[in-house]
């Protein structure tokens, strides 16, 4: 062999109290190349990005970059071997400007006197050289996501680093950004950087990745070439198993109309969406970020005080003010964002089960903690939720055990409607697959479900029939048999 | 039923194990200390430092459930002042009932608690902010109703909530152990005591749950209110007095007694038996510094120390416990 990599890490073992994080990894990055570290949560990609970036400490292994090995035991001496990473959470000041960000802890100028205009020069040739569209004296408040991610990866390039890190950059992130994104990433990997990419979404691996390194319980098990490996080889090697069935769904006769919303509308994102939901059938929402599928969602749930348009349950028509109405009326709205609108972090996963559901056991100043029990353990069993016990902290648990913990809440309403929006958004491959069986499972037994979903192959994959939005209007409905990526997308960028 | 109530308590024991060892480990030194060897564990002592912290008990209690909330009520120190003024005017200068003045004054202390819900919730101003102009405002009205001067009320009916007693026992523990009762069920047994919870831990998520948001926040700002006008009866009471002064720092004493007592001030989390220990462990320490004989300017500086020991210890027994 005797190739000269960008990086090497070798024999790389990493224990934490109870577990073995890292055992023996091993990870080669050439210059210029994309490499995708693949793996379900927990399997070690984001301990093994911290060894680099020198915030653990490995007990084993040597890391070599451009054949030296060197010594990383802090940020510091990481960041000057020239390794530097844009995390997944953002970690910019809202109230100071693009340049300030970019700049944060080594200011030009002096201690008692910063040279601001020089700052936010150099700031700006920064932004303009990767063709970012970025103002460097706007407030990072003002930016929208996507723009402060590439402001966090313009601060990640001006240390002039050789190796850049991304971990799930594309997690918040609209389609057209991803685009800005990856040519930012080609144009670098043109002058040698080595980037090792994160990231769940398989569609991105083949566009952008060169080579890619799969994990699995603290193990590497086996780098490959993206574009000679089939993605099921690549899932295989993720969870250690073939999953014959990705996708479970036994397509079945829909029943009578169940839902029926006509010209929805919420005076903003909303303009005018129709749509109608069969007895046990799945419907998807397919469109770009802002369409306004979500919106029309929590209009139908009673969460938009100015919606208007007519709403029909079983050929009634209802008025739903609120989630209360909603639930009476058999729908149930599992939200978008698990941290923002759902969880109850500090409260343990008895707490966060049962809130929807506190009439069953609490009564007349009486808790009964059996049934309450009972209840959360019914939820966990038929969701296959993996928790120590029902008294861990949510907070403590992986994303994917908090999304079922999540379904389980509100399925315990008992919904003849279940609405999921984005149910496996930051959700690992095999608890994916275990919400699609799921999923399919519910509406056999007559439950109707609409999902809503950036990820074109699930919506394909599950959905009985899918509507497509665009703007605030239902731009199409695509029947099972009929539906394709490219049909959808026409409808969702006219 | 038995097994329940024994695993009820054994469990308390365990949430709150830090600073019950801290309250007794107090208390041992003062059975054992030269100078308050003799008075600390007597009858006479022990009565008088529950009815002493009994204003306490009340403001903390309100105060837990703010601080879960993930809000803080800065009013109830000047609650206490102005209700216990109303109480006293209301017999001294119109002659009614003492029954129908303590009403009066719990109900002002209610409807102080509402103001600051109803400002709360429609604008969206901070809690500490929107509290901290209503504690100088019913500070204010204190002082103008009385023109500063303390309003004394001498009759025995004025006297019972705060100074008197039922049989052996004086009326302010009975209406702690009362009250105190009413809270926990309120907290732990309701689905409002959940919901608080609930919006306190995420607000956002509480309203996709279909909790109405507004009126828990409106709810618990009017029980604090009550609290506060509950405490400014019994400390009225005790001073023979409706004084304009009174109340001062109490809303810092209950807020110490809030996170003595483990309760996490970012919200969505916390225990009001915590807080019970929380407002004895206050109450001890300001009896045993009075009967050691120290400075009452120390004092200050004595119990600052002893609240940020207390806070930080039970932080390192939480984190050593993965919390």
């Amino acid at each position: 062999m005797g190739e000269q990599y960008l990086l090497e890490m070798k024999g790389i073992s990493k224990s934490f109290p109870g577990v073995k994080a890292l055992d023996n990894v091993n990870l080669q990055l050439r210059a210029g190349e994309v490499h995708a570290l693949l793996g379900e949560n927990g399997a070690g990609k984001s301990t093994l990005i911290k060894v680099l970036g020198g915030i653990y400490h490995a007990e084993e292994g040597e890391i070599y970059i451009e054949g030296q090995k060197v010594d990383i035991d802090g940020v510091v001496s990481s960041r000057s071997a020239g390794v530097s990473i844009v995390h997944q959470e953002l970690v910019l000041v809202p109230y100071m400007t693009v340049a300030e960000n970019i700049f944060l802890g080594r200011e030009m100028g002096s201690r008692m006197n910063i040279k601001r205009r020089q700052m936010s020069e150099e700031a700006q040739k920064l932004l303009d050289t990767y063709e970012m569209n970025i103002d460097a004296d706007m407030l990072v408040e003002k930016l929208t996501i996507a723009q402060q991610q590439m402001v966090e990866i313009v601060k990640a390039i001006s240390f002039n680093s050789k190796i850049l890190v991304m971990d799930e950059p594309t997690s918040s992130i609209s389609d057209k950004e991803v685009g800005f994104l990856f040519e930012t990433m080609r144009t670098l990997t043109k002058k040698g950087v080595g980037i090792i990419y994160i990231s769940h979404k398989m569609s991105e691996l083949e566009e952008i990745c060169d080579r890619v390194t799969v994990m699995r319980d603290g193990q590497s098990v086996g780098t490959r070439v993206v574009k000679d490996t089939k993605k099921d080889d690549l899932i295989a090697l993720m969870v250690g198993r073939e999953l014959t069935n990705y996708y479970t769904r036994d397509f079945q006769k829909p029943g009578e109309v169940l839902l029926k919303c006509e010209h929805i509308s919420d005076g903003k994102m909303v303009k005018d969406a129709s749509f109608e939901l069969h007895k046990g059938e799945i419907i998807g929402f397919a469109g770009l970020v802002g369409a306004g599928r979500s919106e029309t969602m929590k209009a139908v749930f009673g969460l938009t005080p100015d919606m208007k348009g007519t709403v029909y349950v079983e050929g009634q028509q209802v008025h739903i003010k609120s989630p209360i109405d909603a639930l009476k009326y058999g729908i149930a709205l599992v939200p978008e964002s698990r941290k923002e609108e759902g969880l109850y972090l500090v409260q343990d996963v008895r707490y966060n089960s049962t809130i929807e559901v506190l009439g069953q056991f609490i009564k007349m100043l009486r808790v009964d903690a059996k049934k309450e029990e009972d209840i959360t353990q019914k939820y966990i069993d038929m969701m296959a939720t993996k928790t120590p016990s029902q008294q861990q902290i949510i907070g403590n648990l992986s994303g994917g055990n908090q999304q079922k913990v999540m379904i389980g809440r509100w399925l315990a309403t008992d919904p003849k409607i279940l609405v999921l929006d984005e149910p496996t958004r930051g959700v690992d491959v095999g608890a994916k697959a275990e919400i699609y069986a799921i999923m399919n499972e519910l509406v056999k037994q007559g439950m109707s479900i609409i999902m809503i979903s950036s990820e074109l192959p699930e919506i394909i994959n599950m959905s009985d029939r899918v509507y497509v939005m665009y703007d605030g209007h239902v731009t199409g409905c695509l029947d099972h048999e009929d539906v394709t990526q490219e049909k959808i997308m026409q409808l969702a960028a006219k | 039923m038995a097994v329940r109530l024994k695993n009820g308590v054994v469990k308390y024991f365990k949430d709150n194990i830090g600073i019950i060892i801290a309250l007794l480990a107090m208390c041992v030194f003062l059975i054992i200390f030269p100078t308050t060897r003799s008075t600390f564990l007597t009858q006479k002592n022990v009565f008088n430092i529950l009815r002493q912290n009994a204003s306490n008990l009340f403001l903390a209690t309100g105060m837990t459930m703010v601080i879960i909330l993930g809000g803080i009520d800065l009013s109830v120190g000047s609650v206490i002042a102005l209700s216990g003024c109303v109480a006293a005017g209301c017999v001294v200068h119109l002659g009614m009932p003492e029954a129908v003045a303590f009403l009066i004054a719990v109900g002002i202390g209610a409807l102080v608690g509402m103001a600051n819900g109803l400002v709360i919730c429609k604008t969206n101003i901070p809690p500490f902010i929107v509290t901290l102009a209503s504690m100088n405002i019913t500070k204010g009205i204190a002082l103008v109703y009385t023109q500063g001067a303390p309003i004394r009320c001498m009759t025995d009916g004025f006297k019972f909530p705060g100074a008197g007693y039922v049989g052996p026992i004086p009326t302010p523990v009975i209406l702690m152990l009362i009250i105190f009762v009413i809270a926990i069920l309120l907290v732990n047994r309701t689905h409002f005591g959940r919901h608080i919870y609930a919006v306190g831990g995420n607000a956002q998520a509480a309203r996709f749950s279909g909790i109405n948001v507004s009126k828990v926040k409106f709810l618990v700002h009017t029980f604090i209110g009550v609290m506060a006008g509950i405490a400014g009866v019994v400390v009225a009471s005790r001073l023979y007095s409706g004084q304009p002064t009174a109340g001062d720092g109490a809303e810092m004493d209950a807020i110490a007694a809030v996170v003595v007592g483990g309760t996490s001030m970012s919200g969505g989390s916390g225990r009001l038996g915590g807080t019970l220990i929380g407002v004895l462990i206050i109450g001890v320490l300001n009896n045993g510094l009075n009967l050691m004989g120290v400075d009452s300017n120390w004092q200050y500086i004595v119990k600052g120390f002893v609240i940020l020991l207390a806070v930080y210890v039970d932080f390192i027994r939480n984190r050593k416990a993965g919390r």
